[in-house]
């Protein structure tokens, strides 16, 4: 089932430096590395962050080609800004046909978003490839308590985010076996105009809801059992600490960020 | 319809750091209007098999064929075969969906073409053949209903489609004593009436050793034994390497032959195993 093959996201299992670091590094780290692709502005900029997403990627066990599946799913996104970016943008002209023209800057332009674009994805992914998205969202929690004095209810939208993570391979395992079981009764749900299709979608949700309502209504009763009663107070079984790794990675990041700066400074082709 | 499995394969996930090899290398062949039960242990690939033989999922190598028609593929025929082939899913309530009773079971019928007065009356029928009275609980929400008769509206709803090869996976799973001999009694009628071809995937050695003609055992994707469950219920050791059980007539009979008593224990029926206890006492 192609539902099955969303790979973004996704949580590769390992043990490497990168998936032990503090996951408050590793957003932090994503964010500052995000920032260096923003405030990069040439080719040599970029290529200083891929080489430092290279390493952590080397570092982290993910196969390359695994991280790069990733891609597939925003493929159209990508090869859309490259185009609108190509045919877009005025300046020189190189080719024409018609009213579609090509300029020296558009093509450089396209590329430029082009690769922004695809190590962002990367990046990002390389993010929730090596964090547990239980982990991922205790750092969210532990980075915004600071804004709980300000009203941020950190505690209740990072257990939200858990659950919410938690049953999203639980639904779609749902999702694909209520499929098959009315495909198995001659449901289609591939064929037929939009109407149709639209139509033909009430025998996979209405199963789905009710699931999804049960499964809530479980948990709930499960969370109270077990004396659940919101954030105040409530200490971790795994209390995650700064190590040596952190300190290290926050070094790599501020350099990185620095290399960035110094581009745009320096102003390399 | 002959049911053939030939060098059956499955792996899911396959090329991600996560793919299980859910079956490996089956081979059999079920005969026309037979029962066959299939048992093995969680996770052994029962379910994948079921699926690929009601053409839901792509085998990763090897053919399906009903009744001499290659199952999952996308012509016509294969198509049309498949169409005969009706599958109860492990808790198949979590499959209702529509306002009514009634038309939920019309729900396969409507899929396959028929029109709104051959859909109903086939509604009926396979209502009736489950215990339900469309009559009565026709209009019903089939979210009021109970556990049990959801579960067997459910099964209405494939049954409506007249399939002649019927799989039964764990249809008795989570249900209370009455619900399991209500399951029970509808295959044994359904048998009687329609003479499908039936699999019934199941935990209950019992049941299988009761009603099965042939026994498939999987342990680990693999197919581990095939034949009369008779054959496959003598072979005790191994079926509990593989974490399976005996019928309790034959594990009652099996422990009084370990403590030395000369007795036959390949009786699957209560009351014959009573005769034979009695009549090895006799012996004595
Ligand atoms: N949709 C799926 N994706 C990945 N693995 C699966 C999927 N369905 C089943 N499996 C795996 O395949 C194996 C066989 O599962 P299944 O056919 O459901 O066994 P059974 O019905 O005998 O309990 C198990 O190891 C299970 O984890
Ligand atoms: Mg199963």
């Amino acid at each position: 089932m192609a539902i099955k093959d969303i790979t973004l996201g996704q949580y590769f299992p390992g043990e490497s430096a990168v998936h032990s670091l503090d996951p408050r590094t590793k957003l932090i780290g994503t964010v500052i590395f995000i920032a260096s692709l923003f405030v990069v502005d040439s080719f040599g900029g970029f290529a200083v962050c891929a080489l430092c997403l290279l390493a952590v990627v080397k570092l982290s066990g993910v196969p390359l080609r695994f991280l790069m599946r990733g891609l597939r799913a925003v493929l159209i996104l990508i090869i859309f800004t490259a185009a609108i970016n190509l045919f877009m943008t005025p300046g020189v002209e190189v080719w024409r046909l018609g009213f579609i023209k090509v300029t020296e800057e558009g093509i450089y332009r396209s590329a430029f978003m082009a690769i922004r674009l695809v190590l962002l994805i990367l990046g990002s992914s390389m993010l929730t490839l090596t964090t547990k998205p239980v982990t991922l969202t205790d750092g969210l929690e532990r980075l915004f308590r600071p804004f709980g004095k300000l009203g941020l209810p950190a505690h209740e939208l990072a257990m939200m985010m858990t659950i919410a993570l938690r049953f999203i391979p639980t639904l779609l395992d749902e999702t694909d076996r209520i499929m098959k079981a009315q495909m198995a009764r001659g449901a289609d749900f591939e064929s037929g105009n939009l109407r149709e299709r639209a139509r033909g979608l009430i025998p996979l949700l209405v199963p789905l809801f009710v699931s999804a309502f049960r499964i809530a209504a479980d948990l709930a009763m499960a969370m109270e059992a077990r004396c659940y009663r919101g954030g105040e107070g409530r200490t971790r079984m795994n209390a995650v600490e700064f190590g040596k790794g952190d300190y290290a990675a926050f070094a790599l990041c501020a350099m990185m960020l620095a290399f960035a700066i110094l581009s745009r400074k320096l102003n390399w082709f | 319809m002959q049911i053939r499995v030939e060098s059956l394969s499955h792996i899911y996930a396959e090329g991600m750091p996560f793919e299980t090899v859910a079956l490996e290398d089956i081979n059999f062949t079920i005969e026309s209007g037979s029962l066959t039960g299939i048992i093995g242990h969680t996770g052994s690939g029962k379910s994948t098999l079921m699926m690929h033989i009601s053409g839901l999922i792509k085998p990763s190598s090897g053919r399906v064929y009903a009744g001499g028609t290659q199952i999952g593929l996308k012509t016509k025929e294969s198509r049309e075969a498949a169409r005969k082939i009706g599958i109860v899913f492990q808790y198949p309530e979590y499959q209702l969906f529509e306002e009514t009773v009634l038309k939920d079971v019309s729900f396969g019928p409507k899929n396959f073409g028929f029109s709104p007065q051959e859909c109903e009356e086939k509604a009926k029928k396979a209502l009736e053949l489950v215990g339900i009275d469309p009559d009565e609980k026709g209009k019903f929400s089939p979210f009021e209903l109970s556990g049990g008769e959801k579960r067997r509206v459910a099964i209405a709803g494939v049954l409506a489609t007249e399939p002649e090869v019927l799989i039964l996976d764990e249809p008795t799973a989570g249900l209370d004593p009455r619900g399991h001999r209500e399951i029970l009694k509808i295959i044994e009628q359904i048998r009687r009436l329609h003479k499908p071809t039936i699999l019934l995937v199941s935990h209950n050695m019992d049941d299988i050793a009761a009603m099965a003609d042939q026994v498939l055992v999987i342990d680990g994707g693999r197919l581990a034994m095939d034949g009369t469950a008779a054959e496959v219920f003598a072979r005790r050791e191994e079926l509990a390497s593989m974490g399976l059980g005996l019928p309790s007539t034959s594990s009652l009979l099996s422990a009084l032959a370990a403590r030395g008593m000369e007795i036959r224990t390949d009786i699957f029926d209560e009351d014959e195993a009573a005769r034979e206890i009695a009549r090895a006492l006799r012996q004595d």
